[in-house]
């Protein structure tokens, strides 16, 4: 308790200079102290996802994660994955497909399909749940998720997306 | 064309995609505090002293909260139950913090009160609270020994409830049987599990003396309810308002709980709002669960399979108290005859007390229980007569021409158990092509001889769904044209908004987008019951339905006035209302709410009703009857004892679809939450009541790579009961599940000549199930 550290980090593009507590877990500073609450808490063990955010690019569970971690750190939460109007075209495939139920879990889903679908360039159902199975959804039982990644992909080869 | 049965896109997703939904922990009030529980780690204890000292003294803590600092009555009295029933020996729930005694791990003791969550902990770690341990009930059967351990002090025994449900000669039934063959199941707890935890943030207004309390419940009403009866103010005073998004709910956040009363009341006490969110591990141990029974069963049939009876016995376990009284167990007993003529009946229930966490209804309500144990029935009078499982139950389903069906049961809303519509024989068909049934056994020869051992199974299910007594529905033209709706129904992801847009839309001529729905709020409706029991589509639907009737009557009255024309000759769409035939002779929707909410000092047109609102409140005269069939394909590994689902079929019947493509994520989702009972789900306790699997790496809910594609055939039965034609779709999908993966398993392991007899179907009780088989010589393949 008490301990205070100042850091500085990007986020969503914006640089940051925070004094935080060293306790402080990555995910309460970005929903508490910058009040992104787009990424959510689920389980704060780091095994169902939802707190997922891209750290320099890669998927991290920012609940495991202390905000100190993240100093000179580039992160991305699914506010800076959304355009400023509509939706990105893996968001409107989940819309399109039915990928989200209560979408508590859906920020999480999102930030990890970004960097997997980043990857890989044409992924298979089998790769995608794969890639998803660090990521708990209890509403859907994934499969519209899944559908959803995989119209993304096929509009992506066609030049749709 | 009609909104009402098209897969119209979900009016809630572009802002839960966006990362701009508003869920509970979204909320910050000024000013506002965070609590923290400190929570029994005794299953059963007496409490003695609170030393809260250490923990006051700490920077930034605001107060601790025990039993003896609540406001009366909730330091003389429990928290109410709602649901009574005179079977209850014991009606006992919990207080709003502990008193003298604390009945499961978990139970809350103190409130703290910081001011953030981390402060809130540490000052939790240095409550002292002194704790005489007692001996502690942990298995239900056990609890009902003689001499067992008593979950409440000064009670004589366990025995929460005991009473029989049954129609019928069972005697007669039994004694004229050509075969009776008995078994014993187990059907192991297992919880809600939604993504998010449940939370609240209470806010008292000391001018008006009214609390306004935002929480992710599923019935925002009762909670308004219970709280202004327990507190003596009126209901005016007190407004309870679900979030705009709730991270899912399956039942257990229908429930009200302690910390819900203990941040009304520190609010209170405080001055400022107080905020709680529950983490991951007070959701395991404290969040109500579902699904533990023992039962022991025999089913008489004659020589060609008919069912002549059934009849045992239920052993269920309550937990600690009996929050929502013994529902759970009612709805087990009324779901066992399922889909199938069975002329006599009769279970005897046992609702036992145990020092854990109470049970309350989880998505299926005791119904998974029921269709695991039939359907596990009805395979093995397959297998004893040597018929085929799809035929033993083809011969027994109830005809559509039978349709009102009378069980002879009484539901658990007190009215008799009446199938009301459905096709059961052709479901089963439909879900049997889905699967290829026909060509399966060839294909299990071809895997047999690669020494692979995959098996089918069959899960037939009736769901009484659309339980009253309502569900209110308003809806209004707001001065500006746009069309607002509200309803007291709170959801939790299903898609309510969507599903009464789509309704409200077709009756005022306007696309479902068009329609802004705000639930979940008792400011909107004034009295309102929750979602639970699959009921909101059918409740809530034709209340809408209704509502937007009679708003269309007002806007087509008062434009009458306004365009000099009949009623008659008038019509709606475009958010106008105009002279058939001659679009451009109209009103805007503004343009006539306006009219209708007059000048002030102005007299309106004779005829014109004020405003353009109305709240209905459709009443069915009783539940409406879902019903479907699941085929599971599996391959079970018999080195590891794993189990892989190789293929899923539904045939599913809700009566009419508001929007197929919702229904179809229902069903998914909750085959889904199926197959985590059968294969994964295990809530466990040992000997002493103490829950050993509290997070996500003990107790495993089923992962993308665990869940397989499931392929959906529906059929329309519209029920007669209500105006749209409606049933329930939220809990189908689960119900079933469990049946039909235990009866693959068996199917796949029929070499062995074993029999699964409980859920979950773990690998190491597959391989307890091999090495016994191997033990006793069974094997004959």
């Amino acid at each position: 308790m008490g301990e205070k550290r100042e850091i500085q980090l990007t986020v969503n593009g914006r640089s940051v200079v925070r004094e935080v507590e060293v306790r402080w877990t990555l995910v309460d500073f970005l929903r508490h102290e910058l009040e992104l609450t787009g990424t959510h808490v689920g389980c704060e063990h780091g095994v169902c996802g939802a707190c997922t955010v891209l750290l320099d690019g890669r998927s991290a569970r920012s609940c495991l994660t202390l905000a100190v971690q993240a100093d000179g750190c580039e992160i991305t939460t699914i506010e800076g994955l959304s355009p400023a109007e509509g939706l990105n075209p893996l968001q409107q495939a989940f819309a399109d497909n039915h990928g989200l139920q209560c979408g508590y879990c859906t920020p999480g889903v999102l930030c990890t399909l970004t960097e997997f679908l980043e990857m890989e360039p044409d992924p298979s159902e089998a790769e995608i749940r794969i890639a998803l199975s660090g990521n708990l959804c209890r509403c859907t039982g994934y499969q519209g998720i899944v559908d959803a990644a995989l119209a993304y992909v096929e509009a992506r080869k066609t030049g749709a997306a | 064309m009609s909104w009402v049965g098209s897969s119209v896109s979900r009016v809630e997703d572009s802002a839960l995609l966006a990362g701009r939904g508003r869920f509970i922990d979204d909320f910050h009030l000024p000013g506002m505090l965070h609590a923290a529980v400190v929570r029994s780690p005794f299953a059963h204890a007496r409490v003695g002293k609170i030393d809260c000292c250490e923990a006051l003294k700490l920077p930034g803590v605001h107060a601790v909260l025990t039993h003896a600092d609540l406001p009366q009555p909730f330091r003389d009295e429990r928290l109410l139950l709602l649901v009574p029933n005179p079977a209850i020996r014991h009606p006992v729930t919990n207080y709003a913090l502990a008193r003298d005694e604390v009945c499961f791990a978990g139970e809350a003791v103190a409130f703290v009160v910081a001011d953030d969550r981390y402060a809130a902990e540490d000052a939790a770690e240095r409550v002292m609270v002194d704790y005489e341990p007692l001996p502690s009930a942990s298995d239900c059967r056990a609890a009902l020994a003689p001499d067992a351990a008593t979950a409440h002090v000064g009670r004589a025994d366990n025995i929460a409830a005991e009473f029989p449900m049954a129609y019928g000669d069972v005697d007669g039934a039994f004694a004229g049987a050509a075969h009776v063959i008995k078994e014993s199941f187990f059907t192991h707890r297992g919880g809600g599990h939604a993504m998010e935890c449940r939370g609240i943030v209470a806010a008292h207004d000391p001018v008006a003396d009214s609390m306004t309390l935002w929480s992710n419940t599923q019935a925002p009403h009762m909670l308004r309810n219970v709280y202004a009866r327990m507190m003596g103010v009126s209901e005016g005073q007190v407004r309870v308002i679900a979030p705009p998004d709730v991270g899912g709910g399956f039942g257990p956040k229908g429930m009200y709980y302690q910390e819900q009363f203990c941040a009304a009341a520190a609010a209170r006490q405080l001055g400022r709002p107080v905020k709680w969110i529950e983490d991951r591990r007070e959701n395991f141990i404290a969040t109500f669960q579902e699904r533990d029974q023992y039962w022991d069963v025999e089913i008489a049939v004659d020589e060609d399979g008919k069912l002549r009876g059934v009849r045992g016995s239920l052993i269920h376990d309550s937990g600690a108290y009996l929050p929502w009284g013994i529902i759970t167990p009612f709805i087990s007993a009324t779901t066992v005859p399922g889909p199938y003529v069975l002329p006599a009946y009769e279970m005897n229930l046992s609702v036992v007390f145990t020092n854990k966490v109470a049970t309350t209804p989880v998505r299926g309500a005791g119904r998974p229980q029921a269709a695991f144990v039939m359907e596990r029935l009805m395979d093995r009078v397959a297998l004893d007569l040597a018929l085929d499982p799809a035929e033993v139950r083809r011969r027994n389903f109830v005809q559509s021409e039978q349709m009102p069906y009378p069980v002879g049961l009484v539901f658990r809303d007190g009215s008799p158990v009446v199938y009301d519509s459905g096709d059961y024989p052709r479901c089963q068909e439909k879900s049997l092509e889905l699967a290829d049934y026909d060509n399966f056994r060839a294909r299990q020869t071809v895997a047999r001889a690669e020494g692979r051992y995959i098996g089918l199974g069959l899960g037939s299910y009736v769901e009484g769904t659309g339980l009253g007594p309502f569900e209110g529905v308003k809806v209004k033209i707001e001065m500006s044209g746009e069309v607002a709706v509200q309803t007291g129904a709170a959801p939790q992801g299903q898609g309510h908004q969507t599903m009464l847009a789509q309704i409200v839309a077709d009756r005022l001529g306007v696309k479902p987008g068009d329609v802004s729905v705000t639930p979940g709020d008792t400011a909107g409706v004034g009295i309102g019951i929750g979602t639970f029991a699959s009921r909101i589509t059918a409740n809530a639907g034709p209340s809408a339905q209704m509502a937007a009737n009679t708003v269309r009557e007002k806007l087509v009255k008062a434009a009458s006035h306004l365009l000099e024309a009949a009623e008659e000759d008038l019509d709606l769409a475009d958010g106008r209302v105009f002279v058939k035939g001659v679009p451009d002779h109209g009103k805007s929707f503004a343009e006539i709410a306006s009219f209708a909410n007059g000048m002030p000092g102005f007299a309106l047109p004779g005829g014109v009703i004020p405003g353009l609102e109305e709240t209905a409140y459709f009443t069915p005269e009783r539940s409406t009857y879902a019903n479907g069939a699941h085929v599971a394909e599996v391959e079970v590994d018999i080195e590891t004892g794993a189990v892989t689902i190789l293929r899923y079929s539904t045939a599913h019947d809700c009566g009419t679809m508001v929007n197929p493509k919702m229904v179809e994520g229902q069903v998914m989702g909750g085959v889904a939450h199926g197959v985590g009972n059968a294969l994964y789900e295990w809530m466990h306790y040992d000997d002493d009541a103490q829950p050993q699997t509290v997070n996500f790496g003990e107790y495993l809910i089923p992962m993308a790579t665990d869940v397989p594609r499931v392929e959906q055939v529906h059929i329309e039965s519209p029920t007669p009961l209500n105006p749209l034609g409606v049933k329930g779709a939220g809990e189908g999908g689960t119900i079933p599940a469990l049946a039909a993966i235990a009866g693959a398993v068996e199917d796949a392991l029929a070499p062995f000549g074993v029999r699964v007899t409980q859920t979950p179907m773990t690998p190491p009780y597959i391989l307890s199930l091999l090495d016994a088989a191997r033990k006793s010589g069974a094997r004959r393949g």
